[in-house]
């Protein structure tokens, strides 16, 4: 495994002003894949858009950690909708044109 | 510039209390937040709005310079930046407010700088905490013949160029992540990523269903009833096809694999699906008509 590729947690937790408890969580929620490595936790950079996304849901709107898992199911359907919609609307197109 | 009503954006009335504008201003964050409303510019417009509402009816200091000048706050700007400078100079890099609630990711309106005088919270509009940089959208038009090979292309993003290669068969409204192609991350962070919109318009003979395509192919009144050998035409090239005697008009041909390629699947191509449209000669010559009716006697016996 890459070590570049992972950002230690506590490194996180300063940056964006949240608890350990609160990435430990969301691995317990299922929101997060925590690697350890020699006892040291670290989370993949790939990771680090999702979480913020779930850092910003969670600080500015308030929302605790089943909300988001709520939320994100949701967001998850409504792509899943889009996509559908999108590949229908392009069949459509061949009834127009 | 237009005075812009703060109340009216909050939806609150103008003897709202501190607890019913941050109500309001919650309820509407979670309705507009651009976490909730991915793709949505109009979502996003109206977020910063609320932001900017917020930014002056929950701060006391900032609502009260509001409700005092009011639409009349064109006269209030001369005497305000001097005021504005003045504090500067005591709070340092200070500004007159901090920021409560959050950032709303962009720059506010005129109206709100030429009243508060910018923006104070840091960041120069970037989302509070963020560590990853900012996700670039871009939109990317395309022909459906450019579509059909995978090429590479070089885009104007925020100024800077950058290749990219496009994947045949690219679908129209598809969109694409490209890692690494945002903005920069802060204190070491990762780079944001462009999302990359493709709209594909279609201008060929051709039509598109996932990766089949459909066309008509003009066949001749003899080659229909005599059978024969006609050549038609497929997205990339053309074809020669055996036509038995007696083709109905709007008989359908499958080519198997002369379709449109499978999007990330080398190799892979759909079908083209042909169908005859039998051409009936017009403008018969007396000779033609002559042995036309022959023929339909012959018919008829």
């Amino acid at each position: 495994m890459k070590m570049e590729n992972l950002i230690p947690i506590p490194e996180l937790c300063i940056l964006y002003t949240v608890e350990l408890s609160f990435f430990t969580n969301l691995s317990e929620m299922g929101l997060l894949e925590i690697k350890t490595i020699e006892s040291k936790e670290y989370i993949d950079s790939d990771a680090i858009y999702e979480i913020e996304k779930i850092i910003r849901i969670h600080k500015e709107l308030d929302v605790n950690i089943a909300g988001i898992d709520v939320v994100l199911n949701l967001l998850q359907k409504i792509d899943g909708l889009h996509n559908e919609l999108n590949t229908l609307r392009n069949r459509l197109r061949l009834y127009e044109s | 510039m237009a005075f812009i009503d703060y109340y009216k954006i909050l939806e609150v009335d103008k003897k709202a209390t501190e607890a019913e504008i941050k109500k309001a201003y919650r309820k509407l964050a979670r309705k507009y937040h651009p976490d909730l409303n991915p793709n949505d510019k109009e979502a996003e417009k109206k977020f910063k709005e609320i932001n900017e509402a917020n930014e002056v009816l929950s701060h006391a200091e900032n609502r009260k310079k509001y409700d005092d000048y009011g639409e009349n706050w064109q006269h209030a700007e001369e005497f305000e930046k001097s005021k504005q400078q003045r504090q500067y100079h005591e709070n340092g890099q200070q500004g007159g407010f901090s920021g409560g609630g959050f950032s709303g990711g962009g720059d506010f309106s005129d109206f709100f700088e030429s009243m508060f005088g910018g923006r104070a919270s840091g960041g120069g509009g970037r989302r509070s905490g963020q560590f990853k940089g900012q996700d670039f959208n871009a939109e990317l038009h395309l022909e459906l013949k450019d579509v059909f090979t995978t090429h590479k292309r070089t885009l104007t993003i925020n100024g800077k160029n950058i290749r990219i290669t496009i994947p045949a068969g690219v679908e129209n409204g598809q969109q694409i992540k490209i890692s690494g192609m945002g903005g920069e991350g802060s204190s070491g962070g990762p780079k944001g990523d462009l999302y990359l919109t493709f709209t594909v318009a279609n201008h060929t003979n051709f039509k598109l269903d996932k990766h089949n395509l459909y066309s008509t192919v003009d066949l001749d009144l003899y080659s229909a009833l005599l059978g024969g050998e006609i050549t038609a035409d497929t997205f990339d090239g053309k074809v020669k096809l055996t036509v038995k005697p007696g083709t109905q008009n709007g008989t359908k041909v499958k080519l198997k694999g002369k379709g449109f390629p499978v999007y990330k699947k080398e190799g892979e191509f759909g079908d083209l699906y042909l169908t005859y449209q039998i051409q009936i000669p017009t403008n018969l010559s007396e000779k033609e008509k002559e042995l036309f009716t022959e023929l339909a006697t012959l018919r008829k016996l």
